[in-house]
């Protein structure tokens, strides 16, 4: 069933378009071993599918992305998070392809998460709802692009979380697409990753009006933890010198130090005002659910820890882009996918983009990475479109 | 150019590799050799380059190409899983020769090397009579600007090639008109005739022996 998506927050600005939301029925088996029925998948679409269904490219959010990669946000009312990337004439060109991105589960913008209603009980899911994965996320896609008609994506694209689900697409579904791009990721998170995380999480579940998860119930919101941890990620986000040149230790609408602990440096109220607009947009819950599915991933798992098993007999060409001054998913994390898939002699090419702007390039104007992504993407298109 | 539209050395090599063969080539430029292979001899062509835009040029060819570095990158491949390994003129711009000719030789059945002689009589007489670092066409650096931080002639790395344990399968020279021609391995290490003083470069195609 295929309806306008539901969202928690209320839709700010009107002109934009909400795209649609799928609802399934038959269950999602989830890694946990429960599985979720019936569930939804809150999606957009740009470009035209062409006759012969072969210009399909999916693109996959990090994890506090959504489904408006390309259009203005409903909520928020700001342009899509990668309209660099993906437009008309832009590197993924939706004159030309026709792209999809969908809500994770777990997620707040309409597919199904934590806030949302669960069927048995008529309350929010709350903890109540299952622990999900990068390869659950994977399953919901698959279910959508199979619901769609679709039976091989020209190309999965994504960054960051984005890139995890792209390197999963590869694992799980390799007969179902030909390009793989995954952008600025690993394929396992770190310790390093997880304590972030973990922090995080703690912040938020250390926010008295998170009230064990039940903050809709309570009609409470734990804005306060979810902003810090949003502050205390955002961090890993962008590099040390980007930090440096951007902020220094420039005072904030002040001449000198306070001597109080109101935010004296410009990076500090540049951190609060992160904080602050996050929690307008996002569900503390979801963070906690899709931080926890990031921290379970690791794609060689159960390849008794050999990444190039899990990428034998794949047919698919890869492109794996990587930036310099990334240390969230440094270059040698990208390029360990790389030197997995030569190994199983799997088509590869890697790069690794000069840029002082940290993990956050892949959302930033990055010309090489345009151009490498165009030039993959246009070979890749070349003998079907 | 040769008929092919590649430069001389890259024809002379592409002619050394079998139709269908697996081929990794180190230092693969804009692609125009691979893509060469690619289309004329079905490879399943590979390649390594340290340039951005150059990696670009080749993603953007369909070739499969990752962005590194032949000293350090190396050691990342296994063994014996390419037919042929390419390493045109780049040896003598790496930071160990020596260890890299060891990895070509381990991950590829054969390899093929391209080098600038700096035994080539041009370059000999320039230093002879000028005294100062030679500039040739083959090699148009000052000293303090060059990347060919580990230039050697030709017998310099025959010798290489013996401490390695590889022995030549075929050598071609590389001459001054822009062609090639078949040299015999044998000929190679005499100092003051042959190839060591007329050719501008040479071709070699090794083995682990």
């Amino acid at each position: 069933m295929t309806e306008a998506p539901r969202f928690l927050r209320p839709v700010k600005a009107p002109a934009a378009n909400v795209g649609k939301a799928v609802t399934f029925d038959t269950p999602l088996p989830l890694d946990c071993g429960r599985s979720l029925a019936p569930f939804t998948v809150a999606y957009m679409t740009y470009g035209a599918l062409n006759a012969d269904k072969s210009n399909a490219v999916l693109i996959c959010h990090a994890l506090t992305g959504d489904q408006f990669v390309a259009s203005d946000h409903p909520i928020t009312g700001k342009p899509g998070w990668w309209t660099t990337m993906v437009g008309p004439g832009k590197p993924i060109d939706t004159d030309r392809f026709f792209v999809i991105c969908a809500n994770v589960i777990g997620g707040c913008m309409g597919s199904t998460g934590p806030a949302e209603t669960d069927p048995a009980t008529g309350q929010p899911f709350g903890l109540n709802f299952p622990l999900v994965t990068i390869r659950d996320m994977v399953r919901a896609q698959k279910r959508l692009v199979d619901h769609l008609g679709i039976e091989k994506l020209l190309a999965v694209v994504g960054g960051s979380m984005g890139g995890m689900q792209a390197l999963q697409w590869a694992a799980s579904y390799p007969e179902s697409l030909r390009a793989v791009v995954p952008i600025a990721c690993a394929a396992r998170h770190s310790a390093q990753n997880i304590a972030f995380h973990e922090v995080g999480r703690q912040a938020i579940m250390a926010d008295p009006d998170w009230r064990g998860g039940e903050y809709q119930l309570h009609g409470t919101r734990p804005a306060k933890g979810l902003a810090v941890a949003r502050m205390a990620a955002h961090i890993t986000y962008v590099s040390e010198m980007a930090l440096q040149n951007k902020f220094g230790r420039n005072l904030q609408n002040r001449d000198a130090k306070s001597f109080q602990f109101t935010p004296d440096f410009q990076i500090e109220s540049y951190l609060h005002h992160q904080g602050a607009s996050f929690v307008d947009r996002f569900d503390a819950n979801s963070y906690l659910y899709i931080t926890r599915a990031m921290d379970y991933f690791d794609l060689a798992e159960e390849h008794g820890g050999l990444l190039s098993e899990v990428f034998r007999v794949n047919a698919a060409r890869f492109c794996i882009v990587s930036f310099s001054s990334d240390w969230l998913f440094p270059p040698f994390e990208n390029k360990r996918i790389a030197h997995a898939l030569n190994a199983v002699a799997a088509q590869v090419s890697f790069v690794e983009i000069s840029s002082d702007k940290g993990h956050d390039a892949f959302l930033l104007d990055e010309p090489e990475m345009f151009a490498t992504v165009r030039g993959f993407l246009n070979h890749a298109a070349s003998d079907l479109i | 150019m040769s008929a092919s539209g590649l430069r001389p050395d890259l024809a002379a090599i592409a002619d050394m590799i079998r139709p269908g063969a697996r081929v990794l080539d180190v230092g693969c430029g804009d692609g125009a050799l691979l893509e060469h292979l690619v289309r004329t001899k079905n490879v399943d062509g590979r390649g390594i380059e340290i340039s951005q835009a150059n990696v670009n040029a080749c993603v953007a060819r369909g070739l499969a190409v990752v962005q590194g570095d032949a000293d350090s990158d190396l050691v990342d491949y296994p063994a014996q899983v390419f037919d042929a390994v390419i390493l045109s003129q780049t040896i003598q711009a790496t930071e160990k020769p020596r260890a890299v000719l060891n990895h070509l030789l381990r991950i590829g059945r054969r390899t093929a090397v391209s080098l600038p002689n700096f035994g080539y009589w041009k370059v000999r007489l320039s230093l002879l009579t000028g005294g100062r670092m030679p500039r040739t066409s083959a090699l148009d650096y000052s000293w303090s600007e060059t990347p060919n931080i580990h230039l050697c002639t030709l017998a310099d790395f025959v010798d290489l090639t013996r401490e390695c344990g590889a022995s030549i399968v075929e050598a071609h020279a590389l001459n001054p008109g822009g062609t090639t021609s078949r040299i015999s391995p044998a000929k190679l290490t005499d100092n003051y005739m042959g190839p060591n003083v007329f050719a501008q470069g040479a071709i070699f195609l090794l083995k682990k022996s």
